[in-house]
C-alpha cells in the first residue's frame, strides 16, 4: 500500500461546544512533511481545528482522515496513537508531575521518537531542571517542554497551538530554529499561530480562518502579492 | 501498677492498639475514597457498602464453601473488584460530566440497596467469623499482651497503605495516574486510555474496601450495619485529611483511630463524637483539610 501524500484531512468539518456551532464546514488538507499554519483572529475557530482532530471538542461531524484513516467517530487515545504529538494553547504542564515525568509521560506512538538525551541535548535548561515541579518552570522552560514531550513519541504529525504566545523574542527565535529542524527530519506540522512574524518563514502554507471556515489559502511564494489582503484579515 | 495520669499502663495500651486497629479501617477505607474522588470526581457513598460486603463474602466463601480466610484475602478484593467495575460501566460511566451531587445520591441509593438485601437475607444481629488459627492469641510485650490479630492487621493495613502511596507517587503508571486525575482530557489526547484506567481506579478503591471487611470478619461481627456505621466516620476522615490527597487519608486515618481510642481511656463519653470535634475545629482553620490544597 502506498502511503497518501495527504498526511491530515479535514473535510466539511462542523464541531461544536455545547450548544454553541464553532466549525461550519472547514476544508484543510496537510501533506506529509509539510508544514502548514493556521491564521486568524482569536475566536476564528483555529484552536477549535486542531482539538476537533483528536476528538476534544464535543460533537463534530464531517471527516477527518490521518494517514488515510478517518477517525471522526474514533476515541481520543486512538486517534493519538495513529501518530499524533499535541501541544496545546494552555501548554498543559502537569503540577503533579516532575518536569522529567512530564516529558516521559506520553506513550510512544510510532518510531523514532527522541531519546531522553537528544531532547536533553535540544534543550538544556530542561536537563537543569528535571526534578522540578512542572509548574514551578518559566513560561519560556514549559514551553519547551511541551514542544520535547511530543518529540519523545514518535510522532509524525504535530498540531502545535499558539507555541510562541508570551514568550521573549529570544525564545521565539530558538523555537522557529526547532521548526525549522524538524522540518528537515519530515515531520509533518499544523501551526496555529498568532505571531505572523513567527509563523511566515516557516509554513509552506497558510490557511485564513474566519467564522469557522477556511476563509483563504496562501502560498509561501504568494506571501508578498498578498501582505495587503493579510494585514486587513489579521490586523497585522 | 504503673499509671499515666491515674490510667493503668495497660489499659492505656489496650487502647492505643484498639485505636491504631480502628485506624487502620479509617486509612484504607479513606485512602480509597481520595483515589476515587481524584479519578472520577464522585463521592462514592457506596464505599461502606463494599467493606461490608467484603466481610460477607468472606464468611459466605468459608460457611457455603469452605474458602479460608487467607484465601478470601485475595479472593474477595478480586470479587469486589469485580463487582466495582460493573457498578463503574453500568451506571457511575454517565455521571462524571455531571455535578458531584449526582454521584453522592447514586452511590447512597446503591449502598442502601446492597445493605437491604444483605439484611434482609441474614438479619441485622451479626454472624461470627473466627480469627484464623495462625493469629489466635497473644504476645506478650513486658508491659502489655498485644493480641495477634490486632497486630496483623494494622500490620497488613500499613503494608497495603504504602504500597498505594509508593505506585501512585513513585511509579510511571501511578505518574498516569496522577495525570489522568489533573488532566483528564489532555491525558488522553496524549494517547492514555483514561476511560479504562478510571474503571481500574474504581475497582481498585473498591478492592480496597473489600480488603478491609475481610480484615474486619474476625475483629467485629459480620453485619449489615458494619458499613453505614463506619462510613460515616471515615468520611469525616476525609474531610479533616482534605479530599485527593494520599499520603493524607492514611495519617489522619490512623491518627484519628488513635484520637479516638486516647478519648475512650481519658473521657468515654466523647468518643463516638471525638472525631467529628476535630472535623469542625478543622474545618475552622483549614477549610481544604489538614492535607489539601486551597483551590
Amino acid at each position: 500500500m502506498s502511503m497518501p501524500t495527504e498526511y491530515l484531512k479535514i473535510s466539511g468539518l462542523h464541531a461544536f461546544y455545547g450548544e454553541s456551532h464553532v466549525l461550519h464546514g472547514m476544508n484543510i488538507v496537510v501533506n506529509r512533511g509539510e508544514c502548514v499554519t493556521l491564521l486568524g483572529r482569536n475566536g476564528a475557530g483555529r484552536t477549535t481545528t486542531l482539538r476537533a482532530v483528536l476528538g476534544l471538542t464535543g460533537r463534530r461531524t464531517g471527516s477527518i482522515t490521518v494517514n488515510g484513516e478517518e477517525v471522526i467517530g474514533m476515541a481520543t487515545h486512538k486517534i493519538t496513537r495513529l501518530g499524533i504529538g499535541y501541544c496545546p494553547e494552555e501548554r498543559g504542564i502537569y503540577s503533579s508531575l516532575s518536569c522529567e515525568e512530564n516529558l516521559l509521560l506520553p506513550p510512544q506512538v510510532g518510531s523514532g521518537g527522541m531519546s531522553l538525551d537528544e531532547i536533553y541535548t535540544m534543550f538544556p535548561n530542561l536537563a537543569e531542571r528535571r526534578h522540578s515541579q512542572g509548574t514551578r518552570l518559566s513560561g519560556g522552560e514549559q514551553q519547551m517542554l511541551a514542544m520535547a514531550r511530543v518529540l519523545r513519541t514518535g510522532a509524525q504529525l504535530l498540531l502545535l497551538d499558539e507555541i510562541s504566545e508570551g514568550l521573549a523574542p529570544v525564545i521565539v527565535q530558538r523555537l522557529a530554529q526547532i521548526i525549522l529542524h524538524l522540518k528537515e527530519k519530515g515531520f509533518t506540522i499544523l501551526l496555529v499561530e498568532q505571531n505572523f512574524r513567527f509563523a511566515a518563514p516557516l509554513a509552506d502554507r497558510m490557511y485564513v480562518v474566519e467564522h469557522g471556515q477556511v476563509a483563504a489559502e496562501i502560498h509561501q511564494h504568494e506571501l508578498e502579492e498578498k501582505r495587503g489582503f493579510l494585514q486587513e484579515v489579521l490586523g497585522v | 501498677m504503673t499509671e499515666i495520669f491515674g490510667i493503668p499502663i495497660q489499659a492505656l495500651m489496650g487502647q492505643l492498639v484498639l485505636g491504631l486497629v480502628n485506624g487502620s479501617f479509617y486509612a484504607m477505607l479513606s485512602l480509597g475514597l481520595a483515589v476515587i474522588f481524584g479519578m472520577l470526581n464522585i463521592i462514592n457513598f457506596a464505599h461502606g457498602a463494599m467493606y461490608m460486603a467484603g466481610a460477607f463474602f468472606a464468611w459466605m466463601g468459608l460457611t457455603y464453601w469452605g474458602i479460608g480466610y487467607w484465601w478470601a484475602l485475595i479472593l474477595v478484593p478480586l470479587a469486589v473488584g469485580v463487582v466495582g467495575i460493573v457498578i463503574e460501566r453500568t451506571m457511575l460511566r454517565w455521571l462524571y460530566q455531571l455535578d458531584h451531587l449526582y454521584g453522592l445520591l447514586l452511590t447512597f441509593g446503591l449502598a442502601l440497596m446492597i445493605e437491604g438485601v444483605f439484611r434482609y437475607y441474614y438479619g441485622a444481629s451479626g454472624l461470627p467469623y473466627s480469627i484464623p488459627e495462625e493469629l489466635t492469641g497473644a504476645i506478650n510485650l513486658g508491659f502489655m499482651f498485644l493480641p495477634k490479630y490486632r497486630a496483623w492487621v494494622v500490620v497488613v493495613s500499613l503494608v497495603v497503605c504504602l504500597a498505594t502511596w509508593f505506585v501512585i507517587e513513585k511509579t510511571k503508571l501511578g505518574a498516569y495516574l496522577r495525570a489522568a486525575t489533573e488532566n483528564p482530557r489532555l491525558t488522553q489526547a496524549f494517547g492514555v486510555n483514561v476511560p479504562l484506567m478510571v474503571m481500574l481506579t474504581y475497582g481498585f478503591g473498591v478492592a480496597l474496601a473489600g480488603l478491609g471487611g475481610v480484615l474486619a470478619a474476625p475483629a467485629y461481627a459480620v453485619s449489615p450495619l458494619m458499613g453505614s456505621n463506619l462510613i460515616i466516620v471515615v468520611f469525616a476522615v476525609v474531610v479533616i485529611g482534605g479530599m485527593g490527597s494520599i499520603m493524607g487519608s492514611i495519617l489522619t486515618g490512623l491518627s484519628l483511630g488513635v484520637v479516638e481510642g486516647l478519648t475512650k481511656v481519658f473521657y468515654a463519653e466523647a468518643s463516638n463524637t471525638v472525631v467529628f470535634v476535630v472535623m469542625v475545629i478543622v474545618l475552622m482553620i483549614r477549610p481544604a483539610g489538614l492535607f489539601g490544597k486551597e483551590k
